[in-house]
């Protein structure tokens, strides 16, 4: 890649904070107004909450880790 | 609508809450960004028909497992585990890591110095223009076919599994990737196959975490599939010792020759559609790492669509059928597994990322068939047959056009397929019917340097013929089967294998009968192509953890225990 591109794994970063952003929030939701119907097996472990906060975190350390200023000050 | 489709329609496995539907919107939005991004860098043919060749061994590595990773393949994967039981994980591991170990290391060395734009460029300078045009017509042909078979696939998914209609999945689809790939061209195709690498990954792993849970481990699922299927179902050689004695109806022979040694390495080595991500690295090293990284993910890939099918067996309530019985009982088939086990799982949010990865997975898989169309189109038939004398904003120009040409003509395919289902199983047994001897004719090329310019033509040829010739006789008399699988208890999965056999070995014997009858090559053409006649380039003094042949040692060792465990 040149150096004035943006990397690649800078809009990895964003798309998996985006989601985990969106999911964690579907999950806080329905963690506090739990659902009469969950209509899901396991939802006692409440996967979108975990998964949502891995995903967040995972897209927040690629988006910092590869931001173009960064990427542009370490070439 | 025809009655094909009606069937269909009544059905609808999932629903998607409106934060499922932002999710799903946000991936549209985040792909036509990328390709409006990357459109000021597509300006030469270097950019927009090899990325500026000038991907790390990640991107290049990552693009090229992903280039195999569409949805079709996850869905049809899970549904044959659930089918046939840990059988499946054959395409996988035998049927994949020797090919993209053998291409790291053998032959991608030859591709990268010659520089060539594509496989069939690489025949040219290898064998003349009469190979180059056979494989090029054959593959621009097919590719774009196999899109359009792909997208109605694809819309029929939708249909069953959210209830969309087929006209809207269709056309939202190809717009959205003709607009991407006109505007990025590959390196758009190659960011967008990595995004969906990561969603693939991120939509998916939960099936098999919670799963598993569900089940309670893996020791536990076994005695659960042993109960309710059978005990062969969790074994990967065990039961090949006859045809009779495994879910498949396969003998080793077959998988071992016919999908490690001949279908795998004719996929994985010479089908363009992949081996053109490979050619876009930056460097040798970095082409030659590029097919090591695949492979150590590639073997992962079991985990994400063969295990939730295993699961599905275990602990769905209802029994799936085949697509045959279900279009007529309405009961859901064995393709269905990966939408029902995601449906089991996954509420809002986290529905939405498993249904944005599958249709990642359709549409990169369409922007890799088109670039590689595109490419081929291009360089490979424009270009030399048609117009030669074209400046390279001309051939740009030609293909970002080949790009919308090559979409529409893929939306036309899937509206043929629609009006005419059996067209889909033609063009899907067509495609087969070069992979085989195209691979005898590369691999002979690249090894070997008497083979000469017609032996490398008429060896393809024959070969061809003769994968359609079994194909005919076995479709006219479906008893001619245990001549071409060496067995009547041979099924159709056996077929393909032995049909791949036979006409890598037609090919091959034709060329070298043609090459010793015909005049050899002198060897200062064959520099650059040849093993033998050319240096191959040193990846450099590099510490021992970047040397490819360290990582594919590693990779080895893997691929090795597993099969043990699975045995």
């Amino acid at each position: 890649m040149t150096n004035e591109m943006v990397s690649i794994w800078f809009f990895i970063g964003i798309s998996l904070a985006v989601n985990g952003a969106l999911i964690l929030g579907a999950g806080i939701y329905q963690l506090v107004n739990p659902p009469t119907d969950p209509g899901v097996v396991l939802f006692s472990l409440h996967a979108n909450v975990w998964w949502g906060a891995l995903l967040l975190i995972c897209g927040l350390v690629y988006c910092v880790w590869f931001a173009p200023k960064r990427q542009r000050k370490a070439n | 609508m025809t009655p094909f489709m009606a069937t269909y329609v009544a059905t609808r496995l999932v629903r998607l809450s409106p934060v499922d539907i932002v999710i799903v919107v946000f991936y549209f939005a985040l792909v036509l960004s990328i390709g409006w991004y990357l459109k000021s860098r597509a300006n030469t043919g270097e950019d927009f028909f090899m990325a500026g060749r000038e991907m790390t061994a990640w991107v290049a590595g990552l693009s090229f497992l992903s280039a195999n990773l569409g949805a079709l393949e996850l869905m049809g994967w899970a549904g044959s585990a659930y089918q046939y039981g840990i059988l499946a994980t054959h395409w996988y591991w035998i049927g994949a890591i020797p090919a993209m170990l053998f291409l790291a290391l053998v032959m991608m060395p030859f591709y990268y110095i010659s520089k060539t734009h594509s496989v069939p460029g690489y025949l040219k300078l290898r064998f003349g223009e009469p190979s180059r045009a056979l494989s090029a017509v054959s593959f621009a042909f097919m590719t774009v076919l196999m899109s359009g078979v792909n997208m109605f696939a694809m819309a029929k998914v939708m249909q069953i599994v959210l209830g969309w209609d087929i006209n809207f999945s269709i056309w939202v689809s190809s717009i959205t990737v003709a607009i991407y790939v006109t505007l990025g061209g590959l390196r758009s195709a190659i960011f967008n196959e990595v995004l969906q690498f990561f969603l693939i990954w991120a939509g998916a792993l939960l099936i098999p975490i919670l799963g598993l849970y569900e089940a309670g481990g893996w020791a536990a699922l076994k005695l659960q599939i042993a109960q309710r299927a059978s005990a062969q179902y969790v074994h990967l050689w065990a039961g090949l010792g006859s045809f009779t004695t495994n879910p498949m109806g396969i003998h080793w022979t077959g998988i071992v020759f016919g999908l490690g040694a001949i279908i795998s390495m004719g996929y994985w080595t010479t089908d363009f559609l992949v081996v053109q991500r490979i050619l876009a690295a930056k460097d040798i090293r970095s082409a030659e790492m590029a097919p090591i990284i695949g492979a150590g993910f590639k073997m992962m890939v079991p985990f994400i669509v063969i295990l939730p099918g295993l699961l599905g067996l275990a602990v769905l309530p209802e029994k799936l059928v085949p697509e045959s019985v279900a279009t007529i009982t309405g009961a859901h088939s064995y393709n269905d597994v990966l939408p029902l086990m995601l449906a089991r799982y996954c509420g809002p949010g986290l529905l939405g990322l498993g249904v944005t990865a599958l249709i990642a997975g359709f549409m990169s898989g369409m922007a890799g068939n088109v670039s590689a169309f595109t490419t081929v189109w291009t360089y490979d038939i424009y270009r030399p047959l048609i117009n030669s004398g074209g400046s390279d904003q001309h051939y740009v120009s030609m293909g970002r056009w080949t790009t919308v040409i090559g979409v529409l003509i893929s939306v036309g395919t899937a509206y043929l397929v629609m009006q005419f289902a059996s067209i889909m199983d033609y063009v899907q047994a067509l495609f087969s019917f070069f992979i085989a001897p195209l691979f005898g004719t590369v691999v002979l090329g690249m090894l070997w340097k008497r083979a000469s310019g017609p032996g490398g033509f008429w060896g393809l040829l024959c070969g061809t013929l003769c994968s359609v010739g079994m194909w005919t006789w076995v479709k006219v008399d479906p008893s001619a089967l245990q001549y071409v699988a060496l067995s009547p208890h041979a099924k159709g999965l056996a077929q393909d294998m032995y049909q791949a056999l036979w006409s890598f070995l037609v090919c091959v014997i034709v060329t070298v009968a043609v090459s010793y009858a015909t005049k050899p090559v002198a060897d200062e053409a064959l520099t650059g192509l040849v093993y033998g006649l050319t240096e191959v380039p040193s990846v450099g003094e590099v510490p021992l953890y970047q040397k490819p042949l360290f990582w594919a040692s590693i990779v080895t060792a893997v691929f090795i225990a597993l099969n043990i465990i699975f045995w």
